[in-house]
């Protein structure tokens, strides 16, 4: 069964650019489909206020933002209720993957501007985010990946197109480091058996596989470009 | 940027080397990066990058990179302008594009860039507004631009009024259904909008003695005066801005005004 041009197993097209904002420490643009967003990452720097800062450790702040042109409808600038809970579970997708225990008194910033949103807008995110953090020189144990799959007619679907979030029995995106294979998020809406969560689940781990090679290679081609450009 | 802790004092120093370096290259007449006082960097433009919107426009200045989305509605008009559309600018400095930027409901600086942009287009005319009334004292059209600033290297006046205008002349209608006074959203008709005029913003910096155009922001903060003249297709000036901590004289104004219309005209061919 094909939709829109592509097999259930399969990502939509992805595109993945490192250093994308000269301005910040480390970037990314990042677009699954038409859904694109960009991350930049400042720091590490100095925490304030000053009764924010950790001894032992580096605060690690990420900020979600939709931006008003990114929807069809258009969104009110600002937080929501929605960008605030996204906000957080993106930070506590990306905190196993990072030393923060390397810049004490720090924070480590991510901001992350959705300029069009066609469903899997957080996936895209922590995808651009793990990708900035690298490109920042951030020591991390592992990039995350992530993308989020569902149940259409019977058939489990990867990495969901806005018009099949509206059909889907589920929605359930999940953050992996792969090469741990650990999940770092991992949210659902809808209902269904068990074991068809738990197969959904599988085939989302599995398609991060394929957003980690693109990642990397976009760290490479910002990266080793760069350095034969030194000498 | 806070400059009452530690880091404030060095960050100032560097500040003033670099102001000084700046300062000394123009009494050479040289730029940082060799370019002539009245030449802008290389502007890339990519016309509706964002397919959401009903028009859109991402403009590239240097490095300096913007990123604008027009969205169309229908309201109800204001008492004062019973059959005239609405037009509605608004600014984002997003933490994302620069370290100077925080986070928070939008401050002066992105406040005065979203009303400069608003009154070059609202005053020149550049929209038909009349044409944008679906029926008198009760339901107008509403022009929301939204300007999304994604990396912060000076100039983002000029960037800003650009890009706006290219997503103005690219914008489509959504689909109205007037019967249910409803609009889809996300849909495409084959109508434009009633645009006129390219109004187009050129602001003239000055350090020393010297005006520059389209300053890096280096040279944006070493520069004490800037005055922002949006001029149009026929060369008639329809805002101005002065901005800056230093005064002007009549002298001064008199050789932006030729110097910013000049150079408008030629950025208008891109839009």
């Amino acid at each position: 069964m094909k939709k829109e041009g592509k097999n259930s197993d399969e990502l939509r097209p992805l595109v993945i650019k490192a250093g994308v904002i000269p301005n910040a420490n480390g970037s990314a643009m990042v677009s699954m489909g038409k859904t694109t967003v960009y991350a930049a990452v400042y720091g590490p720097r100095k925490l304030h206020p000053k009764h924010l800062q950790m001894y032992d450790k580096a605060y690690l702040y990420c900020r979600y933002t939709m931006v008003p042109f990114s929807t069809k409808e258009r969104a009110r600038p600002g937080p929501s209720r929605r960008s605030t809970e996204i906000s957080k579970v993106i930070t506590d997708a990306l905190k196993p993957a990072v030393f923060v225990n390397e810049f004490p008194k720090a924070t480590i910033d991510i901001f992350i501007d959705v300029v069009q949103a066609d469903s899997g807008t957080r996936c895209a995110a922590i995808n651009a985010a793990s990708v900035a953090l690298a490109d920042a020189g951030i020591p991390m144990k592992d990039l995350v990946c992530a993308v989020s799959a569902g149940k259409i007619d019977g058939k489990y679907w990867l990495d969901l197109t806005g018009e099949q979030e509206e059909t889907t029995d589920c929605d359930l995106p999940v953050a992996v480091m792969p090469k741990s294979k650990k999940i770092t998020l991992i949210q659902m809406d809808g209902s269904l058996p068990e074991k068809d969560v738990k197969e959904i689940i599988k085939l989302a781990v599995d398609g991060c596989e394929k957003i980690y090679k693109a990642q990397k290679k976009a760290l490479e081609e910002r990266w080793i470009g760069a350095i034969r450009e030194d000498k | 940027m806070d400059r009452r802790h530690k880091g404030g004092q060095i960050e100032c120093g560097v500040m003033n080397l670099k102001s000084n370096y700046i300062f000394n290259l123009a009494s050479k007449n040289q730029r940082t990066d060799g370019r002539e006082f009245s030449d802008f960097r290389k502007i890339e433009i990519e016309e509706n990058p964002i397919e959401n919107s009903d028009g859109s426009a991402r403009v590239r200045m240097g490095k300096t990179e913007v990123l604008v989305g027009v969205k169309l509605d229908v309201g109800e008009p204001f008492p004062d302008s019973k059959d005239e559309g609405i037009l509605i600018v608004s600014a984002e400095l997003s933490p994302l594009a620069s370290a100077e930027f925080e986070e928070g409901p939008p401050r002066e600086e992105s406040i005065e860039l979203a009303r400069i942009v608003d009154r070059g287009i609202r005053e020149s005319g550049a929209i038909d507004v009349k044409k944008l009334c679906v029926k008198e004292g009760e339901k107008v059209w509403m022009v929301n631009i939204d300007i999304h600033i994604i990396n912060h290297d000076g100039n983002l006046i000029d960037a800003a009024a650009l890009a706006s205008i290219i997503a103005l002349w690219n914008a489509k209608f959504p689909k109205y259904i007037e019967k249910e006074d409803r609009t889809e959203y996300g849909t495409k008709t084959d109508k434009e909008l009633p645009m006129k005029y390219k109004p187009v913003a050129v602001t003239v910096y000055k350090t020393g003695k010297d005006f520059f155009l389209d300053p890096n922001i280096d040279e944006e903060e070493a520069s004490t005066i800037r005055l922002t003249v949006i001029s149009r297709d026929d060369d008639d000036i329809c805002a101005l801005q002065k901005g800056g901590t230093e005064p002007l004289t009549m002298e001064d104004v008199e050789k932006i005004f030729s110097l910013a219309v000049k150079k408008a005209a030629e950025l208008r061919k891109l839009v």
